[in-house]
């Protein structure tokens, strides 16, 4: 019996090891950006491109940013719920469009000049936004991705959580599900309006 | 049998082409070099296996350029890392630094090793204890010499 004893721990320890790690999401990486200021920006709007946004125009509100592209298939997936969300208005989401344009693998961007580039992201992005309804507060572009490095971005769509001081709480990577919205979001969301 | 050889030879010819292709054009060779050697330390975070130097992915281009710019703009190498993990953490990183989280990663493997030889030598001594000299008592003494005798008588 107690010859067996030894390996049948080892045995356990191995499966109880690998049940844990296999179930590991590799795609979640923690970001070292959780517990500090949203990394500053000036991006023109979606629909005013002569205006910009930036996130010190959101302080002293709880918002949430999320990194969206037209291409991107998990954002449709995490669509509805968005919208669904901003019917309730509980919170201000901003959209950060995300290489609209040469984040599309059928498009050379380098053969377009930056002008019709964001010509063709604004036409690509408010119409996907027509079709698929738009819960957006407002939406930025962010035509070459440079400001989606400042914040981390691998993995479109991801979700920051922003409280009213300007730093980020959260972030997720992947499409929102309705687990994470209503377990984790937006318990996060209401501590953070008190 | 031939003929496949050829196909084969020709179908790595276009690899190798290709991957030359896909080498970023050198600006500069000095800024290249010094980015190849800073983009092989960071990992690319789309494809997790793979450096950000041996990517293609759409990102580790971006993260390259961005790499090249910093050069450009006379950052350090150390510098450099650090923007990469201030924005993607130590995970970016194939070498983390050894601190609290990292400790298992870094002496882990050492540790189970140690273990290992541990329980080892344990488990040996034991054995060897257990082995102790019983003498034969002399039924068994004239049973082991018959038996040597026949073998011996064998050849």
């Amino acid at each position: 019996m107690n010859k067996f004893l030894w390996p049948l721990i080892g045995f356990a320890t191995l499966v109880l090891l690998l049940a844990v790690g296999l179930n590991l999401n590799p795609r979640d990486v923690p970001s070292p950006l959780v517990g500090k200021p949203a990394p500053a920006f000036a991006l023109p709007q979606l629909h005013a491109p002569e205006q910009t946004f930036s996130p010190k125009d959101m302080q002293g509100k709880v918002w949430l940013l999320n990194v969206w592209a037209s291409w991107c298939v998990s954002c449709r997936q995490e669509h509805p719920i968005l919208v669904e969300m901003a019917k309730s208005k509980t919170v201000a989401l901003v959209g950060l469009n995300y290489k609209e344009v040469r984040g599309d693998g059928g498009i050379d961007a380098d053969k377009i000049n930056p002008a019709t580039e964001q010509q063709q992201a604004i036409a690509r992005a408010a119409g996907w936004l027509a079709n698929y309804g738009n819960p957006y507060t407002l939406s930025v572009i962010d035509l070459d991705g440079r400001v989606g490095i400042d914040y981390g971005v691998y993995g479109v769509p991801e979700t920051y959580v922003i409280d009213k001081t300007g730093i980020i709480r959260m972030k997720h990577t992947g499409p929102i599900n309705p687990e994470i919205f209503s377990g984790k979001i937006l318990p996060l969301v209401a501590e953070l309006s008190r | 049998m031939k003929r496949w050889l050829i196909v084969l030879l020709l179908a790595l010819g276009t690899v190798t082409t290709l991957a030359k292709e896909a080498a970023p054009m050198a600006a500069d060779e000095l800024t290249e070099k010094r980015m190849v050697a800073i983009s092989d330390e960071l990992r690319c975070l789309v494809c997790q296996n793979e450096s950000l130097s041996g990517s293609h992915a759409e990102l580790a281009n971006d993260l390259r350029r961005e790499i090249r710019t910093l050069i450009k703009d006379g950052k350090s190498d150390a510098e450099i890392l650090d923007f990469m993990v201030a924005r993607y953490g130590d995970f970016v990183r194939y070498r983390p630094p050894v601190k609290g989280t990292t400790l298992l990663l870094w002496f882990g493997p050492a540790a189970l090793l140690l273990a290992g030889l541990f329980g080892l030598i344990r488990h040996l001594r034991r054995r060897n204890d257990k082995i102790s000299d019983a003498p034969l008592n002399p039924e068994e003494q004239s049973q082991a010499d018959a038996l040597l005798q026949t073998k011996d008588a064998q050849q």
